[in-house]
């Protein structure tokens, strides 16, 4: 794996599975008295937020702090961006200070591979445009597996605002990677042009895709898009496209709802089915956000150059000749 | 000579571990109070067994713990992460007495995080160290208290634990030049 963590399409089957794994151990630490351990001491995480993100960026930062990291977070607003500086100057000043590793949410599309092109930290991109957003699509890995033995074969669906969603690609991403068949559901008008190309099927169809389902990711609807002229309605969206009880009684009965958040309740899923305690993970999701985070900002910071290194599993430390 | 050469057979380690549980009830007059923890990989398996024999000899079980260290190390940064391990601990430490189980005792850089990362789990009242084998080369103010063999090993050699749940059988092999093998 790359130094940087900037596309879930860098990622090999191996490299996905170590994160999980990882994240398994480390998920642990979530339950213990002392919720830390001191892994990344003297090490410095920057939260770069150009766009306004709750979940994300406290994911992050929690991330980091049960690592024993220190954390600065940086959002656009009421900095010296809002004074007209940019990104690259940005990027440089926070090199001078000597930070290790910057994460980033941009609105522009591609904005993490400029950054890591300007400075020597480790860069993790937490999603840019309309793009990516690749920790995202790890954390739905770390759940659907909680859930399923392998990835071989499973049929998931992602329903939804495809074109503009960082979710949807890096997910189609890291899952057809491992194997999964990825089914897109979406009007005609929220897919992205040469989708045929992304590995996964396409429908226009929920209903007929639904019963055949082990996993349906909801993507959650921009209100503007409607305003914009994606799709006439709300309502309309909803009755086509949105997650309510009457569909969730077509799903196979093991079958799991994921969302990424934020929801909009009543649109793309019913509270209904957000709330269903047999079939929503999506309490989970956020769970397992801090403990893949943490997986990554160790095999991203805890080596002595790039990436992950060769896999050292149960190397004895020091025994061996030098 | 540089070919691999067996220091321990399966008889040699199985009666190591007997020998050493029993200087642990001797120790400890008894086994009331004590758990056994072992660090990933191989003293997690060892301890399980050490465990076991402590119960047979003093008629009483004696709960198994698994401590991954990775976390803790002293090296992080220095080269690829290591591989993370659960840490089960399924008892709490306060007023145990707890013996620490590795396979090698070498820089003591290990049972140094091990040390740590108990900390964080609660304040045993003692903390004792057992290994299958002491090499010697410590980096560290640490002994053993219960000790399978000494060693002697030169710092380019290699020592290999084979353990029966990890391996398929048990022994202890040396590999490299032994000429400049000094006793710790």
């Amino acid at each position: 794996m790359d130094k940087h963590l900037l596309s879930a399409g860098d990622l090999t089957a191996p490299d996905i599975t170590r994160v999980l794994d990882t994240a398994a151990h480390l998920a642990k630490v979530t339950d213990r008295a002392i919720k830390k351990v001191p892994t990344l001491r003297g090490r410095t995480v920057c939260n770069l937020f150009f766009e306004d993100s709750t979940r994300t960026r406290i994911s992050f930062e929690l991330a980091a702090k049960r690592l024993s990291a220190d954390v600065i977070n940086f959002s656009a607003k009421g900095s010296s961006v809002s004074k007209g500086e940019s990104l690259k100057d940005t990027a440089i000043t926070l090199e001078a200070m000597g930070v290790d590793a910057i994460v980033i949410r941009h609105g522009a599309s591609g904005a993490p591979w400029r950054l890591a092109e300007w400075v020597e930290a480790v860069v993790v991109n937490a999603g840019d445009g309309t793009h990516e957003h690749p920790t995202q699509a790890l954390l739905d890995l770390y759940t659907i597996r909680q859930r399923f033995p392998s990835f071989e074969g499973l049929k998931v669906a992602i329903v939804g605002d495809v074109l503009h969603s960082r979710v949807a690609r890096s997910n189609v991403l890291a899952l057809t990677t491992m194997g999964a068949e990825v089914t897109l559901v979406a009007p005609p008008t929220l897919l992205p042009a040469r989708v045929e190309t992304w590995g996964a099927a396409v429908s226009y169809d929920l209903d007929a895709v639904l019963p055949k389902q082990d996993v349906v990711m909801m993507l959650r609807v921009q209100l503007e898009r409607q305003r914009a002229g994606y799709f006439p309605s709300l309502r309309e969206y909803a009755r086509l496209y949105g997650l309510d009880g009457r569909r969730l009684d077509t799903m196979a009965d093991h079958a799991i709802v994921m969302h990424p958040g934020p929801m909009n309740r009543g649109v793309e899923i019913a509270a209904e089915v957000a709330d269903s305690l047999e079939r929503s993970v999506i309490a989970d999701q956020v769970a397992n956000g801090i403990s893949v985070r943490m997986a990554l900002l160790y095999l991203l910071l805890g080596g002595p150059t790039e990436g992950f290194g060769e896999p050292q599993r149960g190397a004895p430390m020091g025994r061996g000749a030098a | 000579m540089s070919g691999p050469a067996t220091v321990l057979d399966a008889a040699d380690v199985q009666r190591a571990l007997v020998r050493i549980a029993h200087e642990i009830v001797e120790r400890n007059k008894g086994t009331e109070g004590l758990v056994v923890v072992g660090i990933h990989t191989r003293g997690v398996p060892l301890a399980r067994r050490l465990a076991a024999k402590l119960g047979e000899i003093e008629g009483r079980q004696v709960p198994a713990g698994a401590l991954d260290v990775a976390m803790y190390r002293d090296d992080i940064g220095m080269r690829p992460p290591q591989a993370t391990h659960d840490t089960e601990l399924p008892f709490d430490l306060a007023g145990k007495v707890v013996v620490l189980v590795d396979d090698v005792l070498y820089t003591g850089r290990t049972v140094r995080a091990a040390l740590d990362a108990l900390t964080d789990f609660g304040r045993p009242r003692a903390i004792q160290l057992a290994v299958l084998v002491d090499r010697g080369h410590r980096e560290l103010p640490l002994r053993a208290d219960y000790v399978g063999k000494n060693l002697p090993t030169a710092p380019g050699q290699a020592v290999r634990v084979q353990l029966a749940e990890t391996d398929g059988d048990d022994g202890v092999v040396i590999e490299g030049p032994a000429e400049k093998a000094v006793a710790s």
